[in-house]
This record gives structure tokens, sequence and C-alpha cells, in this order.
């Protein structure tokens, strides 16, 4: 019985770890103490909304937060040498796609075949070459490790990923200076109230698997509404409130595999596709398209499907007046 | 007009970049110091990526499997933008022109399928292949020394022009360095005429700086190229890839160097080819199954055949170093008589028929009698002798490398299959590394590449493992396992759907041998 749900479980503990930005333990329990990552993954929703339960360690030690240095591609020398050293060594469990995240890094191509083809479409970009997102400003909204945001600037993206957990920060940082094609992304540890605050704008406002996690759904999408720029698009990922995403999420996952710490995911605080349309509609972003993932344990690969019962993604586009115009 | 003004801000982002990296110090000198007079130094600012001695993908191995990867990528749009080199030290990788028609065909050919084919049509090799010497073939005869059963096929009974095509293998290879050569212009720059001395695959040591190197002033150069492949070839020349594909052959020094076991065994048995010619042209695939082994004829064109001849070590000495007349006269023997009498219709045969051809619609060949080869009139070529095993890799990619072809299996070669499989990894893996980066990933990264493993392994391992029954069937002569064996080549030739599924898997065009 158990061994039968086993694959949509994993399925449902992937998205909800998706960024991999808590950090928590997947197929191998094991490995790390786990009361070691229950403050991340409460960290993981201060990563969104400044209304969040408070963290226990803040990060705000980190380089002055909201304050986006000018570097680009440079990120690397700013930082302290050993730290390099000590955070590149955590950087490659992280992104070591055998390891712990490795149904994680399975996970992220179909995600990103969603964005690339919806971004495509949306900025009437060429879906054959190879990098189809050159020129374009891109936002990873909870980057985490930054598992998505290298993948966005190898597509050509100038990518800025930030997250509200310091460490996740370096990591990312350490792990894309690794790379020439990934090197130009800006990491920052801040939250997105910050940026808006800064009146930053970007012609696309990614947020995946965040949203579950924030204490204000409606005010975190009224957030990446204001990050995004006027005729932009937003993508966001989350999984469903649905009985079959909680059995496997929340039931199985935290309570009879131990995959995940007791408490990841709220069943209240899930969002079901409905109200995802509707919050994004009344900040200004007119959902296009939504897409569900599936696994097939088969092969061992995710795929997009209509199947929406479970993980999801939207994509939308940010309307040119404003809220207040449109009521 | 969206795309185009954004686009400007982000070209003009980049050139500081691109000068911050031609400035550095230790890139220059790594440059003046590994790079040969070769390389165009003036080019390398063009692109963040350009410097000389770092590769997208580095291929070792520029065979007729390795320039297939080569051409498959650079005919790909989502791949052709990447820096890909080949490392082969094989002189025959200078040639730029058509080998000529005239003359004696090489003995080294490779019976290619259509699947085969319709790889080369994408890559747009296949022009060049039929602007040099190749020769299709719409029959085959497969039959038992016993004269007990034969089998014909015809590439009517699935409704094709041909079975397969005769090329030689270095028609095949200078078709794909001719095709590289159109796609990249200059292919001097791709091609690095040395041999691999070591690999360093990327480990913890090299990925987590250490304190002294940090503290030694850490450049950027070293972090980027930490979890890259370093490759130190024989001239001295050290390179960088995000990929190594080992396109090394049976022997893989890639495979070896990233500890990758294998499963398999010797046959007792070792394979003698050489070129006959006939009086007249042959246009058939013949392959006659003798005790010691197959002996296939395969028509290379004009009035010239290829001979692939399986026998045991000893005897393939005698067969190499015997006088050309008592060969030729060997070889005869061998495709005619010299064992037992020629299979023939009878009555089984005719209730055979007459059972089966409600089963679906009967194949044409089916009513086509037994026929004798052509005989051979004189060997043209040098005999060559090679031992032949059966080898299998437990993986055939590994974090940064993926290995293809002989590197990854070796097969029997009685039904020409080895090379197909290995363009079919080429084909397969090129997907791959596009799929990948249509994505924006890391093509090197293991579960990426482990695509690639899932495609091919099982098809590649049940090929394989069909070969091996047919060796392992004809190496022994007992009475009542011959009779099964003619009742196997009766059940072919005369059940058309099960003959229609036999043909379809040669050709490459059904993964699995049955119920495909």
């Amino acid at each position: 019985m158990l061994r039968r749900v086993a694959p949509s479980l994993r399925r449902a503990i992937l998205t909800s770890s998706a960024h991999g930005r808590a950090g928590a333990q997947l197929t191998e329990p094991g490995l790390s103490p786990r009361h070691a990552l229950l403050p991340q993954w409460r960290l993981c929703s201060s990563a969104a909304s400044t209304n969040s339960p408070p963290p226990p360690p803040p990060p705000p030690s980190s380089p002055p937060q909201g304050t986006p240095r000018p570097a680009g591609g440079s990120t690397v020398s700013s930082l302290n040498p050993a730290e390099v050293a000590k955070f590149a060594a955590i950087a490659e469990t992280w992104w070591d796609s055998e390891g712990p995240f490795k149904p994680l890094h399975l996970m992220n191509p179909t995600r990103l075949s969603f964005i690339r083809s919806t971004l495509c479409r949306h900025f009437r970009r060429d879906p054959n070459s190879s990098k189809p997102l050159e020129g374009l400003k891109v936002i990873d909204v909870g980057c985490g490790g930054g598992i998505l945001s290298e993948p966005l600037a190898r597509m050509g993206a100038t990518v800025t990923g930030i997250d509200a957990v310091d460490k996740n920060i370096k990591i990312a940082r350490v792990h894309a200076a690794s790379d020439p094609s990934t090197a130009s992304i800006e990491y920052f540890c801040t939250t997105a109230e910050d940026l808006v605050k800064e009146n930053k704008q970007f012609d696309a406002v990614i947020s995946l698997e965040v949203i579950e996690h924030v204490a204000n759904p409606s005010g975190f999408c009224e957030s990446l509404s204001a990050l995004t720029v006027p005729n932009g698009a937003t993508v966001i990922s989350t999984i469903n409130r649905s009985m079959r995403a909680y059995a496997t999420a929340i039931v199985a996952a935290e309570y009879i595999l131990n995959w995940l710490p007791k408490g990841t995911h709220q069943w209240s605080k899930l969002v079901t596709p409905e109200e995802l349309v509707l919050i994004l509609e009344r900040a200004s972003i007119s959902v296009q398209e939504m897409a569900g993932f599936v696994y097939n344990p088969l092969r061992g690969e995710w795929s997009l499907s209509d199947d929406l019962t479970v993980n999801y993604i939207a994509y939308g586009m940010k309307k040119v007046e404003t809220p207040s115009e449109s009521n | 007009m969206l795309s185009r003004g954004r686009c400007f801000p982000a070209a003009s982002r980049i050139r500081p970049l691109v000068r911050a990296f031609c400035d550095a110090p230790p890139l220059l000198q790594d440059a003046a110091a590994g790079a040969p007079s070769s390389q165009d130094h003036t080019e390398k600012g063009d692109d963040v990526k350009a410097r000389p001695d770092e590769l997208d993908i580095a291929i070792v191995g520029g065979g007729m499997v390795g320039l297939a990867v080569a051409c498959a990528l650079s005919n790909m749009p989502l791949t052709k933008h990447l820096r890909v080199g080949i490392i082969d030290s094989n002189p025959a990788l200078k040639s730029r022109n058509y080998l000529k028609k005239d003359g004696v065909p090489d003995s080294r050919v490779s019976t290619i399928t259509p699947a085969t084919i319709s790889f080369f049509r994408d890559i747009g090799a296949w022009d060049h292949v039929q602007q040099q010497r190749h020769a299709f073939f719409g029959k085959m005869q497969v039959w038992d020394y016993t004269g007990l059963g034969y089998t014909r096929y015809s590439a009517r009974d699935v409704g094709k022009e041909y079975l397969g095509c005769v090329v030689e293998n270095k028609v095949l290879c200078n078709s794909l360095l001719l095709r590289l050569q159109e796609e990249n212009g200059d292919i001097e720059k791709m091609i690095y005429p040395t041999r691999l001395i070591s690999l360093a695959l990327p480990s913890k040591s090299r990925q987590a700086p250490t304190r002294e190197a940090i503290s030694s002033g850490y450049p950027p150069e070293e972090l980027n190229r930490s979890n890259l492949v370093k490759l130190e070839l024989s001239d001295g020349q050290t390179l960088y890839s995000k990929l190594v594909v080992g396109a090394d052959g049976s022997k893989s020094n890639v495979r070896q160097t990233a500890g990758i076991k294998t499963t398999g065994w010797n046959y007792p048995q070792s394979a003698i080819i050489c070129t006959v010619e006939h009086i007249t042209e042959n246009d058939c695939a013949w392959q006659r199954f003798l005790p010691s082994g197959p002996i296939a004829l395969l028509p290379i064109g004009d009035n010239y055949s290829n001979i692939v001849w399986t026998m045991s070590p000893e005897e393939s000495l005698r067969h190499k170093s015997m006088s050309p007349e008592d060969f030729v006269k060997s070889v005869n023997n061998a495709l005619d008589f010299g064992y037992g009498p020629h299979p023939h219709s009878g009555n089984l045969d005719y209730y055979m028929e007459k059972l089966f051809s409600d089963i679906g619609s009967t194949a044409t060949s089916t009513k086509e009698c037994f026929e004798v080869p052509p005989k051979a009139i004189g060997v043209v070529s040098e005999r060559m002798a090679f031992p032949l095993s059966l080898k299998h890799s437990h993986d055939y990619v590994s974090k940064r490398i993926a290995l293809v072809g002989d590197a990854a299996h070796t097969v029997h070669p009685l039904a020409g299959q080895g090379v197909n499989l290995g363009f079919g990894d080429a084909a397969a893996l090129a997907k791959v590394i596009a799929d990948g980066v249509s994505v924006g990933a890391d093509f090197g990264d293991i579960s990426m590449l482990k695509r690639y493993e899932n495609d091919r392994k099982a098809a590649n391992v049940a090929m394989a493992a069909l070969l091996d029954g047919f060796q392992k069937m004809y190496s022994v002569d007992f009475g009542p396992l011959n009779v099964l064996r003619a009742a196997a080549f009766h059940g072919a030739q005369y059940i058309s759907p099960l003959k229609k599924n036999i043909i379809s898997y040669a050709m490459g065009d059904a993964k699995w041998p049955l119920f495909s």
C-alpha cells in the first residue's frame, strides 16, 4: 500500500521543497537532524512575506538588505574567501543531482519547459533559440540554492534571485560562479516586499512553491504584481488544497514517511487554482494558462498535464491599468 | 521589436564582463602555454565563454560514432552554438574531399539500417554518402549448413525499397566530416589531432577550493573550471569541458578513467574480413550459419562483395595466411556446399505455408526459392582478423561523462548491428543534450544524462542478448537442436507477421525484437 502511494507522495514533497530552499530531506530522512531543518522551513515563509511569523534566527547580517549592489559577475570577489570554501562544500550536496535532492532535479526540467514555452509565447521569442530569454529581466522570488535561477540564466535571461535565507543566497552565489553562463546572476538576501519599496520592476516574475508558505497570499501576489512591468509575465506554482494533495503532501509525507518535518505544509494555507486565479486577478494579473505536474514512476520523470489536483503552475499577464482603475 | 530593444542593454552589460575575462593574467598565460598557434586568439572576445581551452563538449574518438555525435549537435538549432571538440590523432580526419569510387573497396564496411540512413539524412550527411561508394540491397538470404532450413527476406515484405546499405567505414567517416565542414566553416579548430593522456573529473577536492588556494588569491577562472572535466592531451595541451563523450571504442580510455565497469565475455571466435570479386554484380546480402560461425557476403557495389566470416582463432590465422587461391576456394566452399545440401522447399514447407498463410497477409518472399550465392573469383584486399567479444558497460553515463558506441557496448557482428546501435546512441545523446539546452540545464548533469542511458540501454541489451543467443545456438552441432533451428528458420520463412517483425527490428525501425 505504502509502496503504491510513494510516487505521488514524492511528487508532492518535491514541489513543496521545490527550490530546495529548505533543507528538507526527501528520500533519506536519516541524513541530517530534522530539527535543524525546521527553522529553515519557517524561514522560507519569511522569504515571501513580511507578515509571516517571526523566524527563529533572522538572517539580516548579510549584505545590506534590499540594497542591491551594482555588481554583475563580480559577486564572487566580494565574498569572504573562507566563506566561499565553506559554502562551496555545502553547495555541492545541495546541487548533487544524485543526492538527497535528486527528485527535485528530476522535476526541474518540467517546470522549466512550461516557463520556457509560456515566456517564448509571451515575449514572442523563437522557441528554437538556445537563448530565447536573451535580454529579459527575470526575478526568481524564493530562489533557494538557485536551481531555477541558473537554467533561466542559461536561457539568456538577466536573472535576479532573492531569498530571505542568507545561507541559501551564499550557496547560490558560489554555485552560480562555477559556470560562466550563470555567473552574471545577481542574488540578494531580501524579500519581494522590500524590492517593491525600491520600485524594482522585471519583465517576468517567477515564484515557485512559495505562496503556500506565506501568511498573506493576496498581499504576496500584490507584491509580485508590483514587481512585474505592465504587460510582463508572472509565473506561480504551488500545491492544490485537494484531498489528494492532503493525503500525499501532508499526511503521508509528514506523518507517515517523515520525509518532511511535521507542519511543513498547513492544509488551510494551501491555495486552490480557482483561488489563485482570483487573487491574481485582484492583483491585476490575468491568468493565461495553467498546467499540472504528474509523476511517472516507471520512467522516473515528470510531465505536464491537465490534472491540477496536486501540483500546478500558473502563468499570467500583468494588466496595464492599476487595480484601482479597474475597479 | 520588443526583443530587439531589450537586447542592446544586455549586450552592453556583457561587454565589460568579456573584457574582464580577457585581461585576466592567468588566462593569457594558459593560452600562451597550452594552445597551439592554430588557435585563433582574436576571436575569443566575442563570447563570454569563448576561452580557447574551454569546451562545452569534448568528444574523445573521431570514429564514425564520435563524428556522428558532433554532426548531430551541429545540426540542431538548440545545440549548434555549443563548442564541440573532437580529440583523435587519426590522419583520416584531415580528409576534405570525396573518396574516389574507382579502385577496390576497403574491407572495413558497415551494413547500415534504414533507421541509420534516416538519421544520416536528418543530420545532412546522407547526400555525401551518396556521392561516394555505397550499395543498397533489397534481398537477404539466411540459411543453415544442415540444409534443413532457409529464410529469404525482401524489402517488399515491409513495403520498403531496401533492407539496408553497405558502406565502407571510411566513407561514413568522410561524409560526416564533410557535413561538419559545411556546418562549421572551418573544422580545423574543432579537431584536436592528438591523443587523450588523462582525464580529471570534477571531484570534491577540485570543487571546494582549499584554504591555501584561497589565501593565495582565489582566481575566478579556477572557480569556473572547478566543475569542468580537465583533459590532458599528448601534445601538452590542457582542455576543460562540461561534458566528455567517450567514443573511443571497446577499450575506451574514457570509460576506464571514469571507473565504469563492464560485463561480457570473449567469444571463442575471430572474424576475418576482406573484399572479394565476382563475375557479376551481387545485389543480395547472404549469410550462412556454419558450425564454426556465420559467414556473410555483403554487396559493396560493382562486382565486389565484402566477407565477414566468423571462425575459431586458429582457423582465422590459417585463413589469413593461406594463398589467395586457397582462400577463395575456401570461401566458395563455405558459402555453397561444403557442409551439407542446399535447403529446398519440400512437403513440410507446403504445409507450413498453408498453415500460416491465414495469419496476416503473406509476405512476398515466402514463395521465393533458395538461391545459390554468387561465387567469388578472387580476393582483392588485405585479409584482416580480429577477436570477437560481447561487452556491456554497467553505466553509459557518470558525472560529466557519456559513453557511446563500442565504448558502451560491443556485440557479435553476425547481423552487422554494432555500428547501427552506435548511431542510435549518437542520435539519442544529441537529442538529450538539446532537451537539456532547451530547459537551461547543465548538460553534464547526471540526471540529464541518465535520460540518454535509459533510452539506449534496454535497446542495446536486447540486441546484444539476441545476437549472443544466435551465436550460442549455432555453436552446437547436435541433431535435435539442428531440427529446432530448422523449425525456427521455417517459422521465420512462412509466418509473415513474425517475418515482418524480424525485418523491422533488423532495419532499426522497431525497438524490440517482438511485439512491437
